[in-house]
């Protein structure tokens, strides 16, 4: 299992859009994301359920990684962050 | 005739026979007479023919208004590849022997509950959206086309409720207007309309015996006549013939120089009172917004609208305007103006009373969200802020101090914000006579002339027995607007007027005899106002 955290920048979070193009990102990667923001969580590829878990601008979440390239994976999300989010 | 009331989308006029769209209910049977597998399959296919047409309607929309706005059927196609849905469709048909067409909706309007129970003001919009999926997937399982909405002959279409991928696809070559019972004016349908110069009424409460009968949408006037007098009818007619010229006019000005044939320039800006009205201002071609009446976002919501709200409709509006300079005014409530939440007083003399720079000063708290949210959004474009119902030097001076404050926050939190010019609105009589001293401490004064000539004059305009006794041009009032230009330049700063003696064509060439630097009018008004500046000589003596 790999984890890492990221801030998000965009104005206005995790909207549809960045949540769309995560799961899609994250359903070509042969690992398993969940996304963690305080107790909730959800699968990165389920745009909906990413949407649902309301992030905001300046908040923090987790990502944790499990299965497959878990180090290939990892280093794909945290790269599509950057660019994305 | 019939006469219906409603909000208008766009000032305009259409005239045609009325069609009323009903949606397809999806009124099929709820248990399926097919196996589940052979159920889910049907609704598999019906999906991907949906994303197609999202497809297709993406591409439309990309043309007609947009990336921005075409963005919308990308994340509706999206959507439909979303697991939880799919998952929750397949949950129902099998534990359910669902029909497809009853696991879709039902699917619909349990993610569309979830949307709506959230906090964020942009997640419970996107319950829309789900619903607006989920029906054009029912709609493919029932055979029902997005043709039927029009036929082939032009006609104003009356609806419940328009989503925005019907919006986009109606046939804009035989769609005159649209008229519904539901929607707002900010809805993503209302700004597809305003881009598209759709003439569009929502909040209508129509009747079905309409279908077929011939009517007029009034847009100026918000309303609605059906089967209109002939008198009317031709009024109308006139009216739209004018607007077809106004059309014409712009045509024939756009990207040219706002100059008197002396060589004098003068900037035309454009005021406006809600977000969704930018597209008005660039479709006439002005040169930026002199007036952003911010309070629309404080009377549109239940509570105080947050730092995060704000800045992402002022972003909208700046960064739609592409580095042209947007004015905003900081929240003028109060007087005839009032949200609930900010529980104010009721006052025997509202107009005299707390409203505007007097609330912001006292409720530092509800000023510095605000300012705080448009600092934030001068990082994307030309900003200035523009202070209300300013009377004393002591009034700029704390509201200055106050922005500082908010820049410091900002800089502690890592935050961008840009160069924000600052001026006032001059609409008091104290602001004039200490034109000055203000002018000392601002770059822009902005003449609010309505407020200004109710408290020169002592006149309240909303009382009719008073009409006698007013006087627009009465020479008090521009008399003031003369001394506060001189005052204003003697001290470096611009001035402009924002009222709407502005927009009065008989005042143009006296304004600019005065020296005004910049006029700003509601967005219909700016076409034929840079027509007759570019038609003054001010080297000419006076007529008069």
């Amino acid at each position: 299992m790999k984890q890492f955290t990221y801030t998000i920048t965009d104005p206005v979070g995790i909207h549809a859009r960045p949540a769309g193009m995560l799961a899609k990102a994250a359903k070509a990667l042969d690992s398993t994301v969940t996304i963690t923001k305080g107790e909730k969580s959800a699968a990165a590829t389920k745009l909906m359920a990413v949407m649902g878990l309301g992030v905001k601008t300046g908040e923090t979440i987790t990502f944790t990684i499990e299965g497959g390239d878990e180090e290939a994976s990892a280093a794909a999300m945290e790269q599509f962050c950057k660019e994305n989010m | 005739m019939q006469v219906a009331t409603g909000k208008s989308i766009l000032n305009g006029i259409a005239i045609g026979p009325l069609r009323i769209y009903k949606k397809a209910e999806a009124q099929t049977a709820v248990t399926s007479t097919l196996t589940p597998e052979e159920e889910y399959a049907r609704f598999d296919a019906a999906r991907v023919k949906a994303q197609e047409q999202l497809g297709g309607l993406y591409d439309k929309a990309l043309d007609e208004v947009g990336e921005d706005n075409a963005a919308i059927f990308e994340i509706h196609q999206m959507m439909l590849d979303d697991d939880d849905y799919l998952d929750a469709v397949k949950g129902i048909i099998e534990t359910q022997n669902a029909t497809a067409e009853y696991a879709v909706s039902t699917t619909g309007e349990n993610f569309a509950a979830a949307f709506a129970a959230m906090e964020d003001e942009y997640m419970r919009a996107r319950a829309a959206d789900v619903k607006d999926i989920s029906r054009r997937v029912v709609n493919v399982l029932l055979g029902v086309g997005d043709a039927e909405m029009m036929d082939d002959k032009p006609a104003i279409l009356v609806a419940d409720d328009l989503t925005p991928s019907e919006t986009v696809q109606l046939d804009k070559t035989k769609l005159l207007g649209f008229i519904t019972r539901h929607g707002s004016s900010n809805s993503h349908t209302a700004i597809l309309a305003r881009t598209m110069n759709i003439p569009a009424l929502v909040g209508v409460d129509f009747q079905d015996d309409w279908d077929g009968k011939l009517a007029v949408i009034d847009g100026y006037n918000h309303c609605v006549y059906i089967e209109p007098a002939q008198e009317l009818l031709t009024a109308m007619e006139e009216k739209r013939s004018n607007d077809l010229k106004q059309e014409a006019l712009l045509q024939s000005l756009k990207k040219k120089p706002n100059v008197t044939l002396d060589g004098k320039e003068i900037k035309v800006y454009a005021n406006i009172g809600n977000a969704g009205d930018v597209g008005l201002v660039l479709q006439n071609d002005a040169q930026g917004i002199g007036l952003f009446r911010s309070e629309f976002i404080y009377l549109d919501s239940q509570d105080y609208p947050s730092e995060d709200q704000q800045f992402m409709l002022y972003k909208r509006v700046v960064e739609t305007m592409a580095g042209k300079k947007v004015i905003i005014r900081t929240l003028d409530i109060g007087a005839d103006k009032q949200a609930d939440y900010f529980e104010l007083d009721k006052e025997e003399n509202p107009a005299l009373g707390y409203r505007a720079i007097r609330i912001c000063l006292t409720r530092k708290e509800v000023f510095k969200t605000q300012l705080r949210a448009i600092l934030r959004a001068s990082a994307f474009g030309t900003v200035s802020i523009m202070f209300p119902m300013i009377i004393s030097v002591r009034e700029v001076r704390d509201a200055k101090e106050i922005l500082e404050e908010c820049k410091a926050e900002l800089t502690e939190r890592g935050v961008a914000f840009g160069e924000v010019e600052i001026g006032i609105m001059v609409e008091t009589p104290a602001a004039v006579m200490m034109a000055d001293e203000l002018a000392e401490e601002v770059e822009f004064f902005s003449l609010g002339t309505n407020d200004l000539t109710q408290y020169t004059l002592a006149i309240d305009r909303q009382n009719p027995k008073l009409d006698n006794f007013y006087d627009s041009h009465h020479p008090a009032v521009l008399r003031m607007i003369r001394h506060t230009i001189e005052a204003g330049h003697r001290h470096g700063c611009w001035v402009g007027i924002c009222g709407e003696l502005g927009a009065d064509q008989t005042l143009t060439e006296t304004f600019l005899r005065y020296g005004v630097d910049e006029l700003s009018v509601s967005p219909a008004s700016v076409l034929p106002l840079r027509k007759i500046i570019r038609s003054l000589d001010l080297s000419k003596e006076t007529q008069d």
